[in-house]
C-alpha cells in the first residue's frame, strides 16, 4: 500500500524543531505540537503552486461572488438598477473581472476534479500528480481562452 | 497513557463520529458544483446580450428559477467551508474566532439576497 506524504500548504507557519515542547501531550493543543514537514527545505514543485492557487482562486471566487449578488439583485430591482449593473459588467473593467473570475472558475473547477481523482486513491506517485499539475494549469489556460473566443466570435 | 485527542474533542465524546462532516460536505457541495455552476455558466452565455424583459422571462422561467436556488446554495456552503479552513489554517489568536463567525455570516448574507433576488424574480414581482 502506497504511503501518503500530505504538505501543508504555502504559508502555514511551522515552528523551528528546536522550540518544541517533545514531551509535552498532543492533547494539550497550546504546547507546540510538531508539524511536519518543513515546508523552507522542499525544492518549489507545481503541485505546491497548484496547491496555493486553488487555494487564492477559492479566495477571489468567495469574494467575486459579491459581483452575482449585484448582478441578481440588480435584475430582481427592476429596469434601472439592471441597465447600471449591465453598464458595468459590459465596461472594460467589468469585462476583465469577468474574465479573471472565469479563468478562477474554470481553475479550481480542474483542481476540485484533481482532488477527486486523489479521492479515489489514483495519480498520487510523484511524477503523475507533478504531469497532472501543470496539466490543471495548461487546461485552465486554455479553456478560459477558448470560452473568450466564443464570446468574440459569437457574441 | 497519552490521549491523543483534543479536551474539546474529549468531552464532546462523540469519538470518531461526526469528523469527517467538513470533508464530506465539502466533497458533496463540490461534486454539485461541477453541475451547477456549468449551468449557470451556460445560462449567463445565452443571456449576454439579452435585454432586461429577455433577463426577467428567463428568471421566470421555474427550471432556471429552481437550478439557479440550487447553484447559490451548493456554492455558498463550498465557499463557507473552503474559507473556514483557510482561516484555520492561517489565523491563530484573537482574530479567529471573530473572522469564522464573519465568514458564516459572510456566506448566508450572500446566499439569502441571492435567493431572494431569484424568488422576486421567479414570481415575478
Amino acid at each position: 500500500m502506497a504511503v501518503r506524504r500530505t504538505a501543508l500548504p504555502l504559508g502555514v507557519p511551522v515552528l523551528p524543531a528546536e522550540s518544541m515542547d517533545w514531551k509535552a501531550p498532543m492533547s494539550d493543543v497550546k504546547s507546540a505540537r510538531p508539524l511536519s514537514p518543513h515546508i523552507s527545505i522542499y525544492r518549489f514543485r507545481p503541485t505546491m503552486a497548484m496547491s496555493i492557487v486553488h487555494r487564492i482562486t477559492g479566495g477571489a471566487l468567495y469574494v467575486g461572488t459579491l459581483f452575482l449578488v449585484w448582478w441578481l439583485v440588480a435584475a430582481a430591482g427592476g429596469p434601472d438598477s439592471f441597465a447600471a449593473a449591465s453598464g458595468f459588467f459590459g465596461s472594460f473593467l467589468g469585462k476583465l473581472i469577468l474574465f479573471g473570475y472565469s479563468w478562477a472558475l474554470i481553475h479550481h473547477m480542474l483542481g476540485g476534479i484533481r482532488h477527486f481523482v486523489w479521492d479515489m486513491g489514483h495519480a498520487d506517485s510523484r511524477e503523475t500528480s507533478t504531469k497532472l499539475a501543470v496539466a490543471t494549469l495548461i487546461g485552465s489556460v486554455a479553456l478560459t481562452v477558448l470560452l473568450w473566443l466564443g464570446i468574440l466570435i459569437f457574441g | 497513557m497519552s490521549d491523543f485527542r483534543t479536551p474539546l474533542r474529549r468531552v464532546r465524546g462523540l469519538g470518531a463520529a461526526g469528523g469527517t462532516e467538513h470533508f464530506w460536505q465539502q466533497r458533496l457541495t463540490a461534486v454539485a458544483n461541477v453541475f451547477l455552476i456549468t449551468f449557470f455558466v451556460i445560462l449567463l452565455l445565452t443571456l449576454m446580450n439579452e435585454s432586461y424583459e429577455g433577463v426577467r422571462a428567463a428568471f421566470a422561467n421555474p427550471f432556471v428559477g429552481i437550478v439557479m436556488a440550487l447553484v447559490v446554495v451548493s456554492a455558498t456552503i463550498h465557499m463557507k467551508l473552503g474559507m473556514q479552513v483557510i482561516i484555520e489554517d492561517y489565523v491563530h489568536g484573537g482574530a479567529k474566532l471573530p473572522l469564522l463567525i464573519l465568514n458564516t455570516f459572510f456566506a448566508i448574507a450572500v446566499a439569502a439576497a441571492c435567493l431572494f433576488a431569484i424568488v422576486k424574480m421567479s414570481f415575478g414581482a
